[in-house]
């Protein structure tokens, strides 16, 4: 509690216990007045004051306003406990509401609380402490086992391991050497790393993380902009009605005292506060809580419509493959061990700096030893020939095997195929092909169970994408697209689809930024660093998981499903209370009482949106 | 041009009449505030945005004297 909240519970503690105190005190008359607005000033000052700076302004229906009228109705009446006991729990209310958002603002803080105090400069050949706002791109940062890191940059010597789950949610660590791009944000657990700074402080990682966390309360759900318009209408209503209720009535019935202590209630429920405080609060817990997971959502407005989200189209590479080319199967021919098969392959090529050498030689669990391979001789376009370990090699495509003339078992496998033989004999065809995600067949596999269709485009041929579709059973895909067409195709979709139904399109943001911003909903791939994608998504997945966005659903139905429980439940209770206000059968205490709980409630259900929601699960 | 200032204002209600009288103060484009965040953003014509954000501060303060806006 701050200080304004810490003087506002003394006076509600004092101002209570006055009040209890005066309830067994044996004075009438004036006498009892008079001290009764004792405790009544001490709680009501301030809202007396605003409501009369509200009246000079020409805000008639200022909620201090009408909390003033009721309660000084109240004590014109002669029921002066009553008039305090309700600007009592009007207070209590306002101190309640004003410490739990509070204390929302501050877990989002801490949830996000991944910005670095200070960086580690190297200084001729010192390390001095600083702000990382004054380290300049090009200066050499170091790093020490338990350290945020504090600026993006790239890694120019030490090993490490980095716990990214502040960004992205995940536990796993991530292997990091010299050559390695890092991004701010980060913890360091293994070993020292010295670090080329490559973007300032504003620029990096976790400086923009944090504004788009920020600024994602500015782009308001149709729920939030729906609260808002409600309330301006609400409030004018309910005190029209009271002013009926306090002149009609008794017109016919007389009983004035009585009518208008009860138009005075209605007054007392007649602030919306319940709603208007709950439901961006709501929604401000989504986005957090999202953010936890390592999901970004830009705005209050894209979790809601993720909710109606019934067509989602996925870019291939890098969205639902992994972008990187690896040996996916062995064939070996008869007689031929796989191992061999892939050691003499990569022993073969070790010397090459094609990437498919590489993917040869990641995939070899043993080391390789390069004396074992001589005379390597390229032949463009066909491949080529060593000698490994005195045996004369050759790897390669088609074309190679028929020019040597070695009689080879064809693989039709979408992806590309190195032929290995040695002494002219075959040994087998590697496969090596950009692999689907590990989460990527449960993903797909979660949104079809919530009823959405699963679409892919690719610019890829049609063999591999029809692959990938099958492996991950979708719904439709279309393959060899130009970005032109891809964009045509999302814009069918969108003419397709029934008004109310949103289409989100996932992609990896360096050449999809014209089809995520067309779709409904762009989801990017957010890495580790891409900024195109950060800049062109409305929702940014940290680490790359297609298996986030059916989480990120998850997030945006339990969020409004809380929204709606709050809206349904606060003017029901209100509606109720007008009622029974109106017929008399509860009074300003109890009407003040329930709509001050009614917030309570609603506020704490709201904060419900913050906590994680499993990764898995409906 | 659109800015963004920190605010201190008290309650959500006031937040949304905040809102409702800064849109419409002339000269201004679309205006949003958050009451989670406590911020303010005004998109306003470039020429006149200092002019601007003077009649915005009248208006919050007409609507809500104890709301603060923080020009800097």
């Amino acid at each position: 509690m701050n200080r304004k909240q810490k003087t506002v519970l003394f006076r509600i503690i004092v101002a209570a216990a006055l009040t209890i105190a005066l309830h067994f005190a044996p004075v009438t008359g004036v006498a009892q007045l008079l001290l009764y607005l004792i405790p009544y000033f001490i709680i009501g000052w301030d809202v007396l004051r605003k409501a009369f700076l509200g009246i000079r302004g020409g805000q008639m229906f200022d909620e201090n306003f009408l909390m003033a009228v009721a309660t000084i109705g109240a004590m014109a009446l002669g029921t002066y406990g009553e008039g305090v006991e309700v600007m009592l729990f009007y207070q209590i209310g306002e101190l309640f509401q004003s410490c739990a958002v509070g204390r929302s603002r501050r877990s989002i803080t801490q949830l996000m609380d991944i910005r670095p105090d200070s960086a580690n400069i190297e200084r001729n050949g010192e390390l001095v402490e600083v702000d990382p706002d004054d380290v300049a791109i090009g200066d050499i940062i170091v790093i020490r086992p338990g350290e945020r890191v504090p600026l993006d940059g790239e890694v120019i010597e030490g090993a490490s391991t980095l716990n990214t789950s502040a960004l992205t949610g995940e536990s796993l660590p991530r292997e990091v050497g010299p050559g390695d791009e890092i991004i701010s944000g980060c913890v360091n657990e293994g070993g020292l790393l010295r670090v080329r700074v490559a973007k300032t402080f504003d620029d990096s990682t976790v400086s923009r993380i944090l504004d788009l966390v920020e600024n994602s309360s500015l782009k308001k759900a149709r729920a939030e902009n729906f609260i808002t318009r409600f309330a301006r209408c609400y409030t004018p209503a309910v005190c029209g009605l009271a002013l009926l209720l306090a002149l009609i009535p008794p017109l016919f019935a007389g009983n004035w005292a009585e009518w208008l202590r009860r138009a005075l209630t209605f007054l007392v429920i007649s602030c919306p506060c319940a709603l208007v405080i709950s439901i961006p609060l709501s929604f401000f817990g989504g986005i957090g809580g999202a953010s936890r997971a390592g999901i970004l959502v830009k705005g209050g407005n894209y979790l809601e419509a993720l909710a109606d989200t019934r067509v989602i189209v996925f870019d291939k590479t890098g969205t639902l493959t992994r972008g990187v080319f690896a040996v996916s199967e062995l064939l070996p021919a008869r007689g031929v061990a796989p191992e061999e098969l892939l050691e003499t392959a990569a022993l073969a090529e070790i010397y090459s700096s094609h990437p498919i050498s590489r993917s040869l030689r990641e995939a070899v669990t043993t080391p390789l030893d390069a004396n074992r391979v001589d005379e390597v001789q390229e032949i463009a376009g066909h491949g080529l020939t060593a000698r490994v370990d005195s045996r004369l090699v050759a790897a390669g495509n088609a074309r190679l095997m028929d020019r040597l003339g070695i009689a080879f078992t064809p693989c039709n496998k979408p992806g590309t195929v190195i032929y290995v033989a040695a002494e002219g004999k075959f040994l087998g065809a590697v496969l090596i092909s950009d692999q689907v995600k590990p989460t990527a067949r449960r993903a797909m596999d979660s949104l079809r169970a919530q009823g959405i269709r699963t679409i892919m485009l690719t610019g890829d041929a049609a063999p591999v994408a029809r692959a990938v579709a099958d492996e991950l059973a979708l719904d439709d895909v279309h393959a060899e697209l130009l970005p032109a067409d891809k964009v045509a195709r999302v814009e069918s979709l969108l003419a397709a689809k029934s008004p109310r139904d949103r289409l989100a399109f996932v992609g990896d943001g360096i050449n999809d930024a014209p089809v995520l911003s067309r779709a409904d909903i762009g989801i990017a791939m957010g890495g580790i660093g891409s900024d195109a994608a950060i800049e062109a998504a409305d929702i940014v997945l940290m680490d790359d998981d297609p298996a986030k966005i059916p989480l990120a659903m998850r997030i945006s139905r339990r969020c409004l499903r809380i929204v709606r429980e709050n809206i349904v439940f606060a003017l029901a209770v209100k509606a109720a209370c007008l009622i029974l206000g109106a017929l008399g059968v509860t009074g300003m205490q109890a009407a003040i009482f329930a709509d001050v709980g009614v917030m309570v409630l609603a506020v704490l259900n709201a904060t419900r949106t913050l906590r994680a929601l499993p990764a898995f699960g409906r | 041009m659109k800015k963004k200032f920190r605010i201190e204002v008290d309650c959500a209600n006031c937040a949304a009449k905040m809102e409702e009288a800064v849109k419409k103060v002339p000269g201004v484009q679309d205006a949003t505030v958050s009451f989670m965040t406590q911020k303010l953003a005004v998109e306003a014509d470039d020429d006149r945005f200092d002019a601007v954000m003077g009649e915005v501060v009248k208006a919050c303060k007409k609507v809500e004297p104890d709301c603060e806006i923080h020009l800097k």
